[in-house]
């Protein structure tokens, strides 16, 4: 037990991520901004417009996710646990809409 | 002999620092096992707030789906301009509060204070454009319930030559494809799209305002850190709010496109 504790004794590193990187991730943030408001004035299909702004979001997010919560410079469990939280959203999203996509195909009325 | 004993008989001390003492839990051995105690759990309460918000925003693009015309007009009314800046000021209370984290790791506790300032001076303007937001749709007797109109809706539709009256008292909407609604379904659908609106933005807005009551909270803290001139305090705490406070601002990011932009 001594061994192992003695093994993280130095053990309590925080990163000082250097202010350049909180920065740049700003200075991406507001480009992607501006970005999302151009691509929503553009006429384009619905779905397309809905894809565009929803892949958007979603680099923006990985951005703040990535530096500014510090994720990509924390331990393999942070990382588990943010990624099961967009796994499980993904499956709820994608099985309710799975079920309300596919109802008008049913010889039934419905939703 | 605790574990804490043993290591320090044999090893002197466990801690890098005298200071240290103070501030680590005695169920951990480590400050690390510490930290990474906190940071698991704040992670876990925060995948369970992407489920719960998830489902909302799942529900929206059901409704949205189903609903198109009318939620597409219904949108309009809401005001981009002002949902942009709302994006950009929240944007950069992120990043004056990942300032502040980081000033808390160095233990700069002046810095600290500033930092967390400046995030709660961006968290009030968000507040503000909320408030201003939400009293034009009270004009205009936008909000869900009794006293709602959906007139303003139409006039802009209108105006926009989007939607037509047509001769039988049905609208007509005329976007890619085109739809025709009663006034009554007319004024449930759009009154839908505003009840998400309201959902959304009210749930993210009380988000927000706990986040800004934690800011007050971690600044009285620092300032008597600052006072007391602790060479080292801990961070944790200012880690966790931020991790919240990033998170909360990550919400905004999916709101300002879904309801504000889309179908412009």
């Amino acid at each position: 037990m001594a061994e192992h504790t003695a093994h993280h004794t130095e053990g309590h590193e925080h990163h000082v991520v250097p202010i350049r990187v909180y920065t740049w991730t700003l200075i991406g943030l507001l480009i992607l901004l501006i970005v999302t408001v151009a691509a929503g004035f553009i006429p384009m299909p619905v779905w397309l417009g809905t894809v565009v702004a929803l892949a958007i979001a979603a680099f923006k997010t990985s951005l703040v996710m990535a530096f500014f919560m510090h994720v990509k410079f924390s331990g393999k469990l942070v990382w588990l646990f943010a990624a099961a939280g967009f796994f499980w959203l993904v499956i709820m999203i994608i099985f309710a809409y799975a079920d309300y996509i596919t109802r008008p195909w049913e010889p039934v009325p419905g939703f | 002999m605790s574990v804490k004993e043993a290591e320090v008989l044999e090893h002197g001390t466990s801690l890098a620092h005298p200071a240290h003492e103070e501030i680590l839990g005695e169920q951990f051995e480590t400050l690390e096992q510490q930290n990474n105690a906190y940071l698991i759990g704040m992670w876990a309460f925060i995948v369970q707030e992407v489920l719960f918000l998830g489902a909302i925003f799942a529900a929206y693009g059901i409704y949205r789906l189903k609903y198109l015309h009318e939620f597409t007009l219904a949108h309009k009314e809401l005001d981009w301009v002002v949902g942009g800046i709302n994006t950009l000021v929240l944007l950069a209370s992120s990043y004056t509060m990942a300032r502040a984290v980081r000033a808390a790791m160095q233990n700069k506790h002046g810095r600290q204070i500033l930092y967390l300032g400046f995030t709660l001076f961006f968290a009030g303007i968000f507040m503000f454009n909320k408030y201003i937001e939400y009293s034009k749709k009270y004009e205009h007797h936008l909000i869900p319930g009794w006293g709602y109109d959906a007139h303003a809706i139409v006039e802009h539709g209108e105006k926009k030559k989007i939607l037509e009256p047509l001769p039988d008292g049905n609208y007509k909407i005329k976007l890619e494809t085109e739809k025709t609604v009663t006034p009554e379904e007319f004024k449930q659908r759009t009154q839908l799209f505003l009840g998400f609106y309201f959902i959304l933005t009210g749930l993210h807005g009380l988000h927000v305002l706990v986040g800004m009551i934690a800011i007050g909270v971690l600044m009285v803290r620092a300032y008597i850190d600052y006072k007391k001139r602790k060479p080292v305090a801990d961070y944790m705490p200012v880690e966790m709010v931020g991790l919240y406070w990033h998170f909360v601002d990550i919400v905004w990011i999916f709101i300002y496109p879904l309801l504000y932009l889309i179908g412009r």
